[in-house]
């Protein structure tokens, strides 16, 4: 298509949306709304998703030894995990840091209590490795596979934990996806009748262009330029709305919530919006143009 | 040239309604013809299957050297380019002047700005309505609005030019404002096909007329001006 041809139909895609302005009020309105949503849905999830890693950094295997192993065999277990992939880091920790780290959890205060002890180690048979993975799904496999090792008597883990955290971030991605789609198709069908409405209104004209030998391609492309620029008004408006309200809501519960910042561990503003923004306006313009397209297909025989 | 061979055109809805019957017509390059006959003959059909809006049921039409049953479907616009047509109801957009009326004829062709700024006002000024091309087709008159309708559809340098009742909304002046016009347009070397059913002015011009009744080629007469 010519340079002149295509800005004569973007100015007549405009025009269409001028001339049916209530509809493309109605279509932008809920394109912006979708696309807010999805916004919500998206810093909702990638939020709960940061804290549930943040919970799951919590979430450590333990591997105690047999009372008899030596330390070759305790140095080849440490070997063995060093060599999984699921393994985000471990350290080993002695009897004697085991109980200086017991003293301090249980005993605060109360040196006298734990003076008691004297040089008695009750946890002597405790040294252990302590495993933190990158993703807490794989910790069932990673314990099968160490309690098979030599040398290890026990593998302490915190199933329950694990399965719910994993659980749940997988309910919540399911439960967004779904959210999203319906969404989504909702704004199709929502530009697609405001399409139609200005294939109705330009019924005559389309007439007049087909008999005059306009090809497809220009007479389609107007309703092409009406529904993405419908798409992508509709994704710019909610973006500015969610950058401010967004930053303003991580402003005051950090503020408010002080003591709960550790648990609260917002994704910054930039690292939601660098993946929100590119996203929201492909998909604004992806849905304006599939509505446009899947219209044009159902009611212009062209 | 335009030559039909055989053609008829029969619309199903509910029963078979025949619009065309066997049809066989032929009209050399540079010639002005009246297709006449009362509402229903067919006179519309013929004018629409010349402009493949719709496609016979049997026999072939061949226009300017192109077989329309062989024509695909994203031919047909550089096809309708050489044909110009014009209508009854003028069929001119409402909310754009005359000028840009005329311009969005060669605009759907993808013509060059440079082309188009250069060619409307040459044809506005062949149809008498250079002063007024700022001008929106609500405020011209019958006549006038024709006029715009011509110089649409002579713009793009047609072949062909096909007038489905040209004259069917204007008043007597007007008529034969019009008419002379379309005569200087064949005259300039277009083959003019008129369909109507105003005998007063096919007499008038003395022209070759085909007449339609009822579907079928009743008589094929050449006039004095031919």
């Amino acid at each position: 298509m010519r340079l002149s041809s295509l800005s004569y139909n973007i100015r007549q895609g405009f025009k269409n949306i001028w001339r049916n302005k209530m509809f493309s009020i109605a279509s932008i309105a809920t394109m912006a709304a979708c696309i807010f949503l999805f916004g919500l849905f998206y810093a909702i999830t990638v939020n709960f998703g940061g804290m549930l890693k943040n919970a799951e950094k919590g979430v450590a295997v333990t591997v105690y030894f047999d009372d008899n192993a030596t330390q070759d065999q305790i140095d080849e277990i440490g070997t063995a995990i060093s060599k999984r992939s699921e393994v985000r880091t471990y350290k080993f920790v002695s009897a004697d840091e085991a109980w200086s780290e017991f003293q301090k959890s249980y005993f605060g205060n109360h040196k006298d209590a734990a003076d008691s002890f004297a040089d008695d180690n009750p946890l002597k048979d405790m040294a252990n490795y302590e495993i933190y993975l990158k993703d807490v799904s794989k910790q069932a496999s990673l314990v099968a596979y160490l309690e098979k090792l030599p040398g290890v008597r026990e593998v302490h883990q915190s199933a329950a934990t694990a399965r719910t955290l994993t659980d749940f971030n997988a309910l919540v991605q399911l439960i967004s996806f779904s959210i999203v789609v319906i969404l989504i198709a909702v704004a199709i069908f929502l530009i697609s009748n405001t399409i139609t409405v200005g294939i109705s209104v330009r019924k005559e004209e389309i007439g007049i262009m087909k008999l005059i030998g306009a090809k497809d391609s220009f007479v389609r492309a107007p309703f092409v330029v009406e529904g993405v620029t419908i798409g992508l008004i509709g994704s710019v408006i909610p973006l500015v709305i969610l950058y401010i309200m967004y930053g303003k809501i991580i402003k005051y519960v950090a503020e408010r919530f002080d003591a709960l910042s550790d648990m609260f561990a917002f994704s910054s503003v930039s690292s939601i919006f660098r993946v929100l923004v590119p996203i929201s306006l492909l998909l604004g313009v992806g849905i304006g143009y599939i509505g446009s397209r899947l219209t044009l297909k159902r009611h212009l025989h062209v | 040239m335009i030559e039909l061979s055989h053609v008829s055109k029969t619309y199903e809805a509910g029963v078979k309604a025949h619009a065309l019957k066997d049809v066989s017509l032929r009209i050399n390059n540079g010639e002005f013809v009246f297709i006449v006959g009362d509402s229903g003959a067919g006179k519309s059909t013929l004018i629409k299957l010349l402009l493949k809006e719709l496609s016979p049921t049997e026999g072939s039409i061949v226009v300017a050297g192109k077989d329309l049953n062989k024509m695909r479907h994203r031919d047909i616009p550089d096809y309708r380019r050489k044909i110009g047509c014009v209508f009854q109801d003028y069929r001119l957009l409402k909310d754009r002047n005359v000028y840009e009326n005329v311009a969005f004829a060669m605009r759907v062709t993808e013509a060059s700005k440079k082309d188009i700024k250069r060619r409307v006002p040459q044809m506005l000024s062949r149809v008498g309505l250079a002063s007024k091309y700022r001008s929106l087709p609500g405020h011209l008159s019958g006549g006038e609005q024709q006029r715009v309708a011509i110089a649409r559809a002579l713009v793009n340098h047609p072949k062909i030019l096909l007038a489905d009742e040209p004259t069917g909304n204007l008043d007597g002046h007007n008529t034969w404002e019009i008419m002379k016009l379309l005569n200087e347009i064949n005259q300039d070397g277009t083959t003019v096909v008129v369909v109507t059913h105003d005998m007063e002015i096919v007499r008038a011009m003395n022209k070759r007329v085909i007449t339609i009744y009822k579907g079928t080629i009743v008589s094929d007469e050449e006039g004095d001006a031919s």
